[in-house]
């Protein structure tokens, strides 16, 4: 193993000309240093919520803030796993509903975020994704059923975060944002391109490792990307309760770095948008923060009742904003998508939607010993005893059983 | 078990550990060689070093600890030798120093990241707790995190508020966190070590009141020590030490309490009772069988801290050896800890930390009368 930078101390002075994002962006794209921080003055949004091309001058045209369209074979990707997603966010609702899962934050609504968040990062990246980001993992080609483990509850995760760069799915708030800082400083000092695009939702911007993971990365000029999900609500409390902020995008400027909005139910403006921050963060940008506005169209869980915090009416105004309804429209009118491609997408989602069900339907046997096998490398002289204690009780009770039922059979 | 802990390495010859004494040697080319009084402070800081010369993914960072050395210089000297990318200040913010150590941890670096006092480790809690201490398990040993989190920890330094808690029980009853603390010199730099080849978490509990204590020590005969016990795949780790041997009762204590029940033993041989010292060293894992093999032998324990001892490491000890031991006691265990309120003031600390005179009258009271 290299390490790049193994060298005495610098000047302080020649160490901040080296990191400073906003003067380069200043020479580099000739606007002003409050210009690249400051997120554009409205959220960059490329096909509208009825599924038409928005006109070149309101998509992102500001000088910083351009934005050009994805590629055709980009788009069609995306379109293909947002139709993927959203089956497999409502094949696993149904298999809560059903009782073969324990739970599922489902991301229904939001798939355009989480779709664009795994096909923006190159094979050596890192996603850092939340719990409720299930899509994204998979999107970036995690197998789907060890995806699901953590909410079945066989263990606490389902697949080996080294092999995709996936992160385990994090519940507790943001913490998980300070891991992906880790790796891309680890990545940074071994002078590797890695870029990481660390995940969070709106409530989560409250925490304080928010500004923890935010204020490390700029210091150390890193090469990650923080994707806020504004899905409006953490749980039942909504954004205005959270921050008044201008946006969640203006928190960057704090840190010294370059925020954007971006209409989250918009594939294309997220996979411009996305693609345009990690292609920075690799370039040197230091940190960027992308705040999506999206909506979380079901509750927060199955044990969450959502009408007692919010109106129907408000639901159906997302539900006009569809992240794949117009997608569809927009494929449709471009000659992208006809029936017959239609189909082979569809197949493909019901495909994985299979996967799932004969996946999480199989009854996986629990081994109990697996309780102590893991806690450390090698298991310490407590839990050894522990564990065996554990395999006396059940060699005690299957002894018990199998003498029940010899007397039970020998009765009859 | 064997003994690990050896220093007759010299003869054996082995390749790697040559080298390991080669590197160690260029760095410290200016210090003598044998034995030699060094602080336990001096202790860590060679340890720190000479883990960093042996491998390239131990990194050092915190608060302070870089051109200044830390607040009690334990780092001394690290930026300047490795360079700012391997021993580096952070912004002040301990769940951050904690998190970021998580991600490099998960991406191939060993980080040895200080907290600078005790008490200023709890917003990190919530990475230690969640994260730390269960991403092995979580994620069914896939994931390994090799890192070592120091604390100075505990008091007796004349430190106001926030600055000499006891902290170590929070960590022991976490499982998947490994604690450490070393009480002499040498353990000092072998535990640390140790602390740092682990591919488990270690937090490492530093008491700070005996940064400044010395000791003659070796440090060639210790680089040796840890360069054999790598090639063959031993280590102290587990262990406890008897601190001082005595066959009528045994005073268990770890850290900062090891001195104080050595002077506690000695002024009780001047009274002609010999008292057994067990340093515990290592609180996670916990070796029962060095400490219930000295209680089967004396009969009488009193368990010394400086923490409260209400729900502590030092209860979870007595009970450890009553369940154990229980025939082989001629008398209850006793505890020697610090009181149930909040770690006092300067001023009123020395009614608080178990000290000589209430140590022996706890050995008064383990009913030798009948």
């Amino acid at each position: 193993m290299t390490i790049s930078a193994d060298h005495a101390a610098q000047p302080a002075a020649q160490q901040a000309a080296q990191q400073d994002p906003a003067g380069e962006a200043v020479s580099k794209f000739g606007i002003t240093v409050e210009d690249y921080m400051l997120p554009a003055r409205h959220q960059i949004q490329m096909v509208g919520p009825d599924g038409t091309l928005n006109p070149h001058t309101e998509q992102g045209t500001q000088p910083g803030h351009e934005y050009s369209l994805p590629s055709e074979a980009e788009l069609m990707a995306a379109y293909e796993q947002l139709v993927v997603g959203r089956r497999v966010n409502d094949q696993n609702s149904a298999l809560v509903r059903q009782g073969r899962m324990a739970v599922y934050p489902s991301s229904h609504g939001q798939e355009a975020c989480q779709v664009a968040a795994a096909l923006c990062l190159a094979e050596g990246d890192w996603l850092f994704p939340t719990y409720r980001d299930s899509v994204a993992v998979m999107a970036r080609g995690v197998d789907p059923v060890q995806t699901m483990t953590l909410f079945r509850g066989d263990w606490h995760g389902g697949y080996d975060p080294a092999k995709n760069k996936v992160g385990i799915q994090c519940t507790p708030l943001t913490t998980q944002l300070l891991h992906g800082v880790g790796v891309a400083h680890a990545a940074k000092l071994r002078g590797e391109d890695t870029v990481v695009l660390a995940m969070c939702g709106d409530g989560a911007t409250s925490e304080g490792d928010f500004h923890e993971a935010l204020n490390f990365a700029a210091v150390f000029h890193l090469p990650v990307v923080f994707f806020v999900q504004n899905n409006q609500y953490a749980i039942s409390v909504p954004l205005a309760h959270q921050s008044v902020a201008p946006s969640l995008a203006h928190k960057a400027v704090g840190y010294g770095m370059a925020g954007e909005r971006v209409d989250g139910n918009d594939i294309v403006a997220l996979l411009a948008v996305l693609g345009r921050a990690v292609k920075l963060a690799r370039e040197g940008s230091g940190p960027l923060l992308v705040e999506a506005h999206t909506y979380r169209m079901q509750a927060h869980t199955n044990a969450d009742d959502a009408t007692r915090y919010r109106q129907d009416s408000e639901v159906a105004e997302w539900v006009a904003k569809d992240p794949l309804s117009r997608m569809q429209t927009y494929l449709t009118d471009r000659g992208l998508l006809d029936d017959d491609r239609a189909a082979r997408i569809a197949e493909k989602a019901e495909a994985v939607a299979t996967q799932l069900r004969e996946g999480l339907s199989e009854e996986v046997p629990v081994e109990p010993q697996d309780l102590f096998k893991y806690v450390f490398s090698t298991p310490t002289p407590q839990l050894k005893e522990q564990s065996a204690m554990l395999a006396d009780e059940l060699a005690r009770d299957a002894a018990s059983t199998a003498t029940a039922s010899a007397s039970k059979g020998a009765g009859k | 078990m064997s003994p690990t802990i050896t220093t007759s390495s010299e003869a054996n010859g082995n390749v790697s550990a040559a080298t390991a004494r080669a590197a160690a040697k260029a760095a410290v080319a200016a210090e003598q060689a044998g034995p030699q009084t060094i602080t336990l402070a001096k202790a860590l800081n060679t340890a720190m070093a000479d883990a960093m010369h042996a491998d390239p993914s131990v990194l050092v960072f915190g608060e302070d600890v870089g051109m200044l050395g830390g607040v009690f210089r334990i780092t001394d000297g690290l930026t300047k030798t490795f360079g700012t990318s391997r021993c580096f200040d952070t912004p002040l913010a301990e769940s951050g120093i904690v998190g970021m150590a998580v991600g490099m941890a998960m991406n191939g670096m060993r980080p040895v990241i200080e907290m600078q006092f005790d008490a200023f480790a709890y917003p990190a809690f919530e990475q230690i707790v969640s994260h730390v201490a269960k991403m092995h398990n979580r994620t069914k040993g896939a994931v390994k995190l090799p890192m070592v989190i120091r604390v100075p920890y505990a008091g007796g330094i004349g430190g106001v508020e926030h600055h000499c808690d006891s902290s170590e029980a929070y960590y022991a009853h976490t499982a998947g966190l490994k604690v450490f603390t070393p009480a002499t010199v040498a353990d000092g730099y072998r535990m640390l070590r140790e602390a740092i080849d682990s591919d488990d978490p270690v937090m490492f509990m530093e008491p700070k009141k005996l940064y400044w204590s010395k000791d003659q020590v070796d440090l060639d005969a210790l680089r040796a020590e840890h360069a054999a016990n790598t090639e063959r795949g031993t280590s102290s780790e587990g262990r406890a030490a008897v601190a001082r041997p005595g066959t009528d009762a045994t005073l268990i204590a770890y850290g900062p309490s090891v001195p104080t029940a050595l002077a506690a033993a000695a002024a009780a041989a001047e009274e002609g009772r010999s008292l057994e010292v067990i340093d515990v060293r290592s609180i996670v894992p916990f070796d029962d069988e060095t400490v219930c093999a000295s209680v089967r032998k004396t009969g009488r324990a009193v368990v010394i801290a400086e923490a409260h001892g209400f729900a502590s490491v030092a209860s979870e000890i007595v009970a450890r050896v009553q369940e154990r031991c229980f025939h082989h006691l001629a008398a209850p265990i006793r505890r020697v800890t610090g009181f149930d309120v909040p770690y006092p003031a300067p001023k009123l600390e020395h009614y608080y930390l178990p000290g000589v005179d209430r140590i022996l009258d706890a050995v008064d009271d383990l009913q030798w009368e009948d």
